[in-house]
């Protein structure tokens, strides 16, 4: 696969000083340092004083998000495979991704086990090697081992703060999913059909961190695991957003059919950024304009869906 | 400046102490605990007492103190009853609050030394509060209820009293060679705890930075909240491995009751609010404090370094802590009598 030059690299934004002393004591104020190690190399910035002097005393990697570039590479190495050859996905517009600074990547969602999230995250990476933090749910945060792999692995809870910090502050690529699990708990037959994105709060913190939202198309997740039946009462039962029945259940058992995703086709279209004109760091804004490019952005990753599924000859070929 | 110092009992108390007798701008030093002071003074006047307000309001009047330094607040639930510490940070609290608010106080700064266990710990907080960030979810240990009251207190001092400049320091979760924290307790066990399958990641200031800070907030005129923690944060995992000791497991479900066997053997007693600690970790930003001018001396990693080396100093040739005891007739001989030379 060819690097993909971007073209579209702007200077990180810019930081607004915020004044948030009651009074301001000194009129000479320190610069503010950014909190994040990025792994050294990922990244052709200088690192901060505070990195280069706790270099000699760290003994992990583990970055200021939990983020460990040893496991990362590990899990890439353990699932390269899988992205290569069983899911053979492949990109487009993959020169929209600046090279440097935030940007919020939002892509449609699916599979009851999403399958999409670990392909786009491994992609950008590979391809770019660009970090990618991805937002999940806060129930992954209180799962004993699998809930720290997940973090090491570049897992973040979707708290506003921690998406704002990490786009504002440390200028990271951030993967989030609107539909939450209102898209991956979405039957067969509804597959395709974008729900709407909620209170589009990924707007608000775009807007507020000042940085593009980048919208991905996915193609592939959808089929990879079909969900034919949900139980809303078990769901309710054992705590869960729904409880799903999918077609790899019914193939392959209860346990293995939450792991083998069928080896549908992956495409993966990257549109061109969103940037909104609009001051960062601000207290408020404005909700119909939040709504109405939400919608926006909804309906443009839905055309790309729809155009890309008109020159999809085969599911599991492309 | 004529300082008041609560809690100069406390390490702290007395180490700020030390700190502000080397000033010039300093001229009187009073010191006000139920324990006597852990490091030899020079010019601090000691008053064993408890913060009735009675007491504080004479010694504010008679004194004429015009900057009150409030460390003594115990963050540390397992060395005090619940009683002993609602007593001690709330009613202490309120008492010298109010002596300081009083009609004729000459009080014009406060400074209180608080902690980030306001904060709380829980799986759906962000990863790193500001100042202004809410907790997520009520507080559920009394030592978190009792310092969330405290700055309420504060805060209501500080809306009825706007010539006085109040800051607040948030202190996260301290190491020095001569602290007893409940971090610095668990690391010095042969064996750590750990919550099975967590690995937090936790921030920590050295006791130098607490100092520091507090010396910073008196000396200079920075009212409002800050929190105080060095840069970064470090998995718990690692903060063994620099420490050099072997986690063992506590189990994640039911870990309160997989702990009271260790509390009452008296091997480690895990408070809850630690517990929590181990489990999601906590970060806070200290940006902030940076920003009004403070500069930190040791990041997260280096404060674990600190301390491991302090650690491996202390196995090799025991302990160091100052073998101090205060003596009343020998101090006051030095302060007040006429025998003792001068050069004022």
């Amino acid at each position: 696969m060819t690097r993909f030059p971007s073209s579209v690299s702007d200077e990180p934004p810019e930081r607004p000083v915020i004044d948030l002393t009651e009074h301001a004591a000194r009129a000479d104020l320190l610069p503010v340092r950014p909190a994040v190690p990025m792994p050294t190399h990922l990244q052709d910035r200088a690192s901060s004083p505070a990195d280069r002097d706790d270099a000699g005393v760290r003994e992990g990697d583990v970055d200021a998000w939990g983020r460990s570039e040893r496991v990362r590479s590990l899990t890439r190495a353990i699932y390269d495979p899988v992205y290569r050859f069983w899911f053979r996905a492949e990109w487009e517009g993959l020169e929209n991704i600046p090279e440097r600074g935030g940007a919020l990547l939002v892509a449609n969602h699916a599979a009851a086990v999403p399958s999409d999230a670990p392909v786009i995250m491994h992609g950008i990476e590979k391809e770019l090697s660009r970090a990618v933090y991805g937002l999940a749910e806060y129930l992954f945060r209180t799962l004993p081992v699998v809930g720290t792999l997940w973090s090491r692995a570049g897992g973040v809870p979707a708290h506003p703060d921690n998406a704002y910090r990490l786009l504002h502050d440390d200028h990271q690529l951030v993967l989030v999913f609107p539909e939450g699990s209102k898209g991956t708990g979405k039957l067969y037959r509804d597959r395709y059909k974008l729900h709407r994105f909620g209170r589009a709060g990924f707007v608000e913190i775009a807007m507020r961190a000042g940085v593009p939202v980048i919208p991905i198309a996915v193609v592939g997740a959808e089929e990879s695991m079909p969900m034919l039946w949900k139980s809303g009462r078990l769901a309710k039962l054992l705590n869960l957003p729904y409880f799903p029945i999918t077609a790899n259940q019914l193939l392959f058992g209860p346990v293995l059919g939450a792991f083998a995703y069928f080896p549908a086709k992956f495409r993966l279209r990257v549109l061109p950024p969103v940037r909104f004109d609009l001051p960062p760091d601000q207290e408020r804004y404005s909700r119909s304009r939040v709504m109405d490019e939400a919608d926006s952005i909804r309906e443009h990753i839905q055309g790309a869906l729809y155009d890309m599924l008109r020159t999809r000859r085969s599911v599991w070929f492309g | 400046m004529r300082v008041l110092i609560t809690g100069l009992g406390t390490y702290w108390g007395s180490r700020l102490a030390q700190h502000l007798e080397a000033r010039d701008d300093v001229e009187v030093i009073v010191g006000l605990d139920t324990h006597a002071p852990r490091l030899p003074l020079e010019r601090t006047e000691f008053v064993r007492a408890d913060s009735s307000y009675s007491i504080l309001h004479r010694i504010v009047q008679a004194t004429e103190i015009d900057t009150v330094l409030h460390t003594h607040l115990i963050v540390d639930s397992t060395q005090l009853s619940g009683r002993a510490m609602h007593e001690i940070n709330v009613i202490g609290t309120m008492n010298l609050l109010a002596a300081a608010g009083a009609p004729d106080s000459t009080v014009r700064k406060v400074v209180l030394k608080s902690s980030t266990l306001v904060y709380g710990s829980n799986f759906k907080d962000p990863y790193y509060f500001r100042e202004d960030t809410q907790r997520t979810r009520a507080p559920r240990t009394r030592v978190e209820r009792s310092l969330l009251e405290v700055e309420a207190f504060l805060r209501d001092f500080a809306e009825d009293n706007p010539h006085v400049v109040v800051s607040l320091l948030r202190f996260t979760n301290v190491l020095g060679d001569h602290l007893d924290t409940p971090f610095s307790r668990a690391l010095r066990l042969p064996l750590v705890p750990e919550v099975f399958g967590f690995d937090p990641k936790l921030q920590f200031t050295h006791e130098a930075d607490v100092e520091g800070a507090l010396v910073f907030a008196t000396v200079h005129d920075v009212p409002g909240v800050y929190n105080v923690a060095g840069d970064g944060t470090l998995p718990w995992s690692e903060v063994c491995k620099i420490v050099g000791k072997r986690r063992v497991p506590l189990p994640p479900i039911g870990t309160n009751w997989a702990a009271e066997p260790l509390r009452m053997t008296r091997v480690l007693d895990l408070s809850p609010e630690l517990l929590m600690l181990l489990r999601y970790g906590r970060g806070v930003d200290n940006t902030r404090f940076k920003r009004v001018g403070y500069h930190y001396q040791f990041s997260s990693a280096a404060t674990v370094d600190e301390f491991a080396r302090g650690l491996r100093l202390e196995h090799a040739v025991g302990s160091r802590r100052p073998a101090y005891t205060y003596e009343r007739d020998v101090e006051t001989f030095f302060r007040h009598s006429p025998a003792v030379v001068r050069d004022d």
